[in-house]
């Protein structure tokens, strides 16, 4: 229940944390082959959680290929080295260790959890899976048939439906608005020399970012992570991404299906991670639709009016493209109404920015709730990760309150101007919609036609 | 729950299709319990006024999870006010004579904390993960509400609204749950485990103010009550603090016996099929009736879990080995025991058929595979290996001070004690081969089961 995030990267919006914090210390090890890592030795929980991302995610895909990544990354553990499938499962299984291989837009993740005691099995096994995988075809076959069912399976919800549409119509032919896991058209074409390359082109030494928390000490972690990298390729072989924006002018898409409840998304052009502001842009998402019970939207959606159970709205800053979002689901007669009452709201802080008090309670929220972020093992190797891979700095932690502390209302008011452009949004709803802001005369029933055909722009 | 939530992520990174077999309405905890530190199991004491307090410590960040856990949920509303429990919780939000309405999780937020509350048929619970020096103001805040709740319908009757649009997302736009709803009542009959725990929606649309605070003045009292703090705090720091604030509330009602009706389970075996045209792919579920943990005792609810693990806990598990991987008629596969509840449990089985599989040979695989087992068992290296990820599971959970404190407050709230939940890896790891098939004996045999079908189609 911490931060839940729109679309996987997103999270890394929310990662950047920090206020001094003196309970643990950030070691930069690196091995006597040259391979970096941060490191948290903590030795109260005998659990040793390691987190490694590769730049090179699903955005490497091509159209043709769709899916390639993630079919890829679902391989991993599939069988390494001697070792078949099942006879790998066990082995970790046996030692009780969880790894774990995924992908998102930019990167290519990976995460290994381990009793302490367990320590070289299972660093051994995870150098076998990223090193010599072995793509047996009764594995990839599994895979791709398995993978298939959920491709099939996420046509039936709502919220897939709502997002892929969204990508679809915002960023057009990007590699971004491909779908992660494939297509039924996509799927079969992928080859095992494609699974093979994908591996040999991401899977290198110079893309790599690696987080361990645990009690291990920095010499222990030096030898393990040269074998368990130092075989990898020095060099990355990655395709140029171009920048891509979000499309301008607005559009309403309608997505009919038969729900008694809406789901929709809105988006637009967002803040990139390394703007100067982003902080304030931030902030001002917190106050708008981030905050959880204390947003605008939620006080003027849910708690004023009773529209939504959840209306919130993120940012989402990836390495080619930074994206806005809100979401909201409503039953269908309401969505017109909820989206007037959501466009108010941005066009009332697009135009008066935030009150003095809105800004100390953000403050005092996102400051004082940065330890939150730090409580397990788990939480800081991920929280580690997100500050490298968004090139933040070891001292991020440090610096990050003095960051949220610095802004001003002047601050919040400039990007809100510059985001909040609630006549240009790019609008998704799956469901059968009412889309008239009034419900005057309206049946207060789930199933009636849309007035606006899908793709009616307004 | 007036949980706040987000949409999913587009895409789950492992390929492996995950089905969510929710229990609505609550937060799942994988592991249920269970730590292994040489301190011991965490320690409790009661306050005169009845209340439990318990401490589970762990000192890395200098932050607390408070959470305060009433002994009442959805099971014991009455006939006609189903969903009232979590209608409450939703409430307990608006305000006192002290707090504004809507102001508490602003203050919390406003002190760097995180709130939320959750329902369950057999307790309802609220928390707030913050700083270690402002426990003192939640636990204010926590007790203020427990006896001084203030509602009048200008806040009831719009966060009515906001529950029909969660039974919306949870229930309606999800075929599944539906599926689930229908297969649960086929299972524990007249039973409250056989409804939904956010209730039946026309019941939910006629709640009033006046029925909700009936609700809070029987049962929201502190012999009604456990107060669970896990993290930067021992229980000789807690102590004070507890009897500041929660001692000095005096019992507002009787301390409630839970006596729920019998459950009568069917007959014969059961089959639910729902075709939904908003379903493309099929999907297949299965219920055996089966006690919950307290009832079962420790040995035979242990050999349970052993038992879930051995059969379709993961990928070394029978079912996804000889399903997913051999036969390949399968795409997730996988069971799993429900344990955690005061009246019964559940053992569950779920599978996924490849594009294009027939539910029909799935099942029958699945019988096949469930009489191999009742006629030879399970082999010693199934054993082994399903107790040691079981233990480690128990070793994982000490990372997360949330998940400790769910643990212990759920355990508590359906008839376990400290004793029973620390010491669980150690009855995981007494479990024999033997115990294991009885266990499925118990529970796979001369019982009727409900099977579900979720088809695509039209009509319901």
């Amino acid at each position: 229940m911490t931060a839940r995030a729109l679309f996987g990267i997103l999270l890394a919006a929310i990662l950047f944390l920090a206020t001094p914090l003196s309970a643990f210390e950030i070691e930069r090890v690196v091995s006597p082959g040259g391979i970096e890592a941060w490191l948290v030795e903590e030795r109260t929980v005998p659990v040793i959680v390691m987190e490694a991302a590769w730049e090179g995610g699903t955005v490497t895909d091509t159209a043709e290929k769709a899916g390639t990544a993630n079919m890829a990354a679902s391989l991993l553990g599939e069988g390494a080295g001697d070792l078949p499938s099942q006879a790998f499962q066990a082995r970790l299984d046996d030692i009780a260790a969880q790894m774990s291989f995924s992908v998102d837009n930019d990167y290519f993740n990976a995460s290994l959890k381990t009793l302490a005691e367990a320590r070289d099995e299972a660093f051994a096994l995870f150098a076998l899976a990223i090193v010599e995988p072995r793509f047996d075809d009764d594995a990839v076959e599994r895979i791709r048939a398995q993978i298939g069912v959920a491709v099939a399976r996420n046509r039936q919800s709502p919220d897939w439906l709502a997002a892929d549409a969204w990508y679809r119509a915002a960023l057009g032919g990007h590699p971004y608005a491909l779908n992660r896991q494939g297509t039924p058209e996509t799927l079969p074409r992928i080859s095992r020399g494609d699974l093979i390359g994908y591996t040999k082109n991401v899977l290198a030494r110079n893309n790599l970012k690696i987080s361990v928390v645990g009690p291990i000490s920095a010499d222990e972690l030096g030898t393990l992570l040269d074998k368990t990298f130092g075989a990898l390729p020095a060099e990355a072989v990655l395709p140029e991404i171009p920048v891509v924006e979000v499309a301008s002018g607005a559009q309403t898409i309608v997505v009919e299906r038969d729900f008694p409840q809406s789901v929709v998304i809105f988006g637009a052009q967002g803040m990139a991670r390394d703007d100067p502001d982003f902080i304030p842009a931030f902030m001002m998402n917190y106050i708008l639709g981030g905050g959880s019970f204390s947003s605008r939207l939620m006080e003027e959606v849910r708690e004023k009016r009773g529209l939504a159970y959840s209306v919130g709205t993120s940012l989402s800053p990836l390495k080619k493209a930074a994206m806005m979002f809100g979401q909201v689901a409503t039953r269908n007669e309401r969505v017109g109404q909820s989206l007037s009452i959501i466009r108010g709201e941005l066009r009332r802080m697009a135009e008066e920015g935030v009150s003095p008090a809105e800004l100390a309670d953000a403050k005092t929220y996102l400051t004082g709730s940065y330890p939150l972020r730090f409580t397990s093992n788990s939480a800081i190797a991920n929280q580690l990760m997100g500050i490298q891979t968004e090139n933040l700095g070891i001292d991020y932690v440090e610096r990050r309150n003095g960051l949220i502390e610095d802004v001003t209302q002047e601050d919040i008011a400039r990007v809100a101007r510059r985001l909040l452009r609630a006549d240009d949004l790019v609008v998704v709803i799956v469901g059968r919609p009412n889309l008239s802001p009034t419900v005057e005369g309206l049946p207060e029933t789930g199933d009636m036609a849309p007035p606006a055909a899908p793709g009616r722009q307004h | 729950m007036p949980r706040f939530r987000f949409l999913a992520p587009r895409v789950l990174g492992p390929a492996v299709a995950v089905i969510l077999i929710a229990v609505l309405g609550t937060t799942i905890l994988l592991w249920r319990g269970g730590d292994e530190t040489a301190s011991g199991a965490p320690l409790s004491f009661r306050l005169a006024n009845g209340m439990d307090v318990l401490a589970i410590p762990d000192r890395r960040a200098p932050v607390v999870t408070h959470m305060v856990w009433y002994r009442v949920g959805a099971a014991d509303e009455t006939p006609g006010k189903t969903g009232l429990a979590h209608f409450l919780e939703h409430l307990m939000f608006k305000g006192t004579a002290d707090i504004a309405p809507g102001q508490f999780s602003r203050i919390v937020a406003r002190n760097g904390g995180q709130d939320n509350a959750f329902t369950h048929y057999d307790f309802t619970a609220y928390f707030q993960v913050i700083a270690k020096d402002r426990l003192p103001l939640v636990m204010e805040m926590e007790a203020d509400r427990m006896t001084g709740l203030e509602l009048t319908d200008a806040e009831v009757l719009p966060e009515r609204d906001v529950v029909m649009e969660e039974q919306r997302t949870r229930v309606e736009n999800n075929p599944m749950s539906l599926l689930q709803a229908e297969m649960n009542a086929a299972l524990y009959g007249d039973h409250p485990y056989g409804r939904d725990i956010i209730g039946h929606k026309e019941e939910i649309e006629t709640l009033t103010t006046e029925d909700a605070l009936d609700f809070y003045n029987r049962f929201y009292t502190p012999n009604n009550a456990t107060l669970i703090v896990a993290g930067d705090i021992s229980l000789d720091e807690l102590r004070p603090l507890a009897e500041k604030y929660y001692g000095s509330i005096a019992q507002r009602a009787p301390t409630f016996e839970r006596k729920r009706a019998h459950i009568a389970w069917p007959e014969e075996d059961r089959r639910v099929v729902r075709r939904d045209e908003r379903v493309h792919e099929p999907t297949w579920l299965r219920f055996y009736p089966a006690p919950d943990y307290s009832n079962a005792g420790a040995r035979e609810g242990a050999a349970f879990d052993v038992l879930a693990e051995i059969l379709g806990g993961g990928q070394t598990s029978r079912l996804y080995r000889n399903l997913v991987v051999t036969q390949g008629i399968a795409a997730s596969i996988g069971s799993w025991y429900e344990g955690s509840r005061l009246d019964a449990g559940k053992f569950g089985l779920y599978a996924l058929p490849r594009v294009g599989g027939a539910l029909e040979d799935l099942e029958k695989a699945i019988d096949a595979e469930i009489e191999l087992l009742l006629a030879d068992g399970v082999t010693a290296e199934e054993l082994e290996r399903a107790k040691t990820v079981i233990a480690a599971g128990a070793v994982y959970a000490r990372d997360s001070q949330r998940a400790m404190a769910y643990a212990y407050g759920e355990g508590l709230m359906t008839g376990m004690s400290v004793t029973d939940i620390h010491e669980w890896p150690d009855r995981i790891r007494a479990v024999t081969a033997n115990d294991v098939l009885g266990a499925a004996r118990s529970v796979l045999t001369g019982r009727a089961a409900v099977t579900g079908e979720l088809l695509p189609g039209g009509g319901a």
